[in-house]
Order: C-alpha cells, then structure tokens, then sequence
C-alpha cells in the first residue's frame, strides 16, 4: 500500500517528506529501542516510535525504512524535521499511542 | 561501471556524547557506496554496520575515529577509539548487555544489541581492546 493512502485513513500529520508519499509500505515495525529497530525492521516498512530525536532519521535512512510515525503526540524538534525533508524521509505524527496506530496499520496492510 | 574505480579511503573523526553528528560518518559511508553502485544488501549491511561501531564510539569512548576503505571487492571499517575498553568482549557480544548510562539508554540506545548487530553484518569482525587502553572494531564486508 502506497504511503499516501496509510497517511490518509489513519489521518497521519505529515511533518517531512510530503513528495516521498508515493513509496509502497511493506509492513510496520513498532519499537523505542533503535538497535532493536535496525535487527529487526524491514526495508520498506512504516517504524512507530516514541524516539524523536535525530538519530531515528539517520537510523531509518540506513535500514531503508518507508517512513517513521511519531506516536503518542510528542513533540518533534524542528531540526529533525529538517534533517528528513532535506533527505526527502517521510515523517508522520499522531496522537494515537503505538498500540492503537499499530493496529490501525495492521488492519489496513493486512486485512483487506 | 564500480569494476573501475579505485579503492577508496574516507575517514571521520567521531565526538564523545554528540547524539547530533553521531551517524553521520556511516551516511556518508552509506551515500558513496550508493554513488558508486554497490548493491542495496550490502550497502545496508555496510551502512548498519558503520552505525552501530560509531555510536559505539559516541555513547562508550571519549572519541575516535571511523575509517572505510571500499574496494569493488571488499568493504573494511574500523573503529577506533580512545576510551575505558572493554574488559570482556565475549560478555559485550552477549545480546542485551548493555553498559550504558541510564540517559542514554532513555534516547533508545545501549539495548545491547549493537555488536550482535554488527556481528550479524559482518563477514568478518575483529576487536581489539583492554581496560584503559580504547578500542578498535575492525569490519569486513565482501560485495558477493
């Protein structure tokens, strides 16, 4: 599924990255713990985080993540989102806890 | 065509505690081998890889450096560092070992998952280290 699609039913802020939407997401991966998201999240998928700082952007550039969504309605500092538009990475926030957005996802991705 | 071009060093100094550069020598690691054509597998292990050892550096030394010499054939990183060492490296492998500041390991870092993550990356990895003597990481990637 298209990114743009993900951010339009779940009501997704777009923070970076707005012309990056067109990219196709293959699956969520939720985690805070940024060597566990490199082990583990997939090239292409959506990473749910409560991590604002500017490490996650460098970490989902190198794992060739789809995009990150901040969880929980954190605030994000505007450099982080600099740092993504320049490297044209998707960042997306949302009020939803993780849980909640994960599971929005899930059925979105999965149960069509 | 990446058959043709000569080897290549880059080298990074790396900063104690800088959690606002730190990452920045693997991208720029991650970027050249991109330019040059490396396919995406091992440029995500090369990248990964690259990471993990510079944040190692950031989060347990007082500073250092991060080298990579790309071959078409061979991709090498080293890390290296001035700091406390490490007295065991067998326990340091362990997943989940972390000796990480609590601050830290709040910002995501120190799960004890980066040498695994490394070791998962590498073809080959070697370190060298003791007590107060720093530490060296050295990777092998071979683009096959």
């Amino acid at each position: 599924m298209q990114l743009r699609e993900i951010v339009e039913r779940l009501k997704l802020q777009v923070l970076a990255g707005e012309k990056a939407l067109d990219r196709e997401v293959s699956s969520g991966y939720c985690s805070d713990l940024i060597s566990d998201f490199i082990a583990n999240g997939a090239p292409g998928c959506l990473w749910l985080t409560l991590q604002t700082h500017m490490n996650v952007v460098a970490v989902a550039l190198l794992t060739g993540a789809a995009g990150v969504v901040f969880t929980g309605g954190r605030g994000i500092p505007p450099e982080v989102c600099r740092r993504a538009e320049a490297e044209g990475l998707p960042l997306l926030h949302t009020h939803y806890h993780t849980f909640e957005i994960a599971g929005r996802l899930y059925r979105l991705l999965y149960e069509k | 065509m990446k058959d043709n071009i000569p080897s290549l060093e880059m080298a990074f100094p790396v900063r104690a505690r800088d959690f606002l550069a730190g990452g920045d020598g693997a991208a720029r690691i991650r970027r050249v081998l991109q330019q040059v054509g490396f396919p995406p597998a091992i440029i995500r292990r090369v990248a990964i890889a690259a990471y993990e050892a510079e944040m190692n550096i950031v989060i347990h030394s007082e500073g250092g450096e991060l080298k990579a010499q790309i071959t078409p054939e061979v991709i090498t990183i080293t890390a290296r560092d001035t700091g406390p060492g490490i007295p065991d490296i067998e326990l340091a492998m362990q997943e989940g070992y972390s000796t990480a500041p609590r601050e830290i390991q709040e910002m995501g870092f120190g799960a004890g998952m980066g040498l695994p993550n490394i070791r998962r990356c590498a073809d080959e990895l070697e370190i060298k280290s003791a007590p107060g003597q720093g530490t060296t990481v050295n990777i092998i990637i071979y683009n096959r």
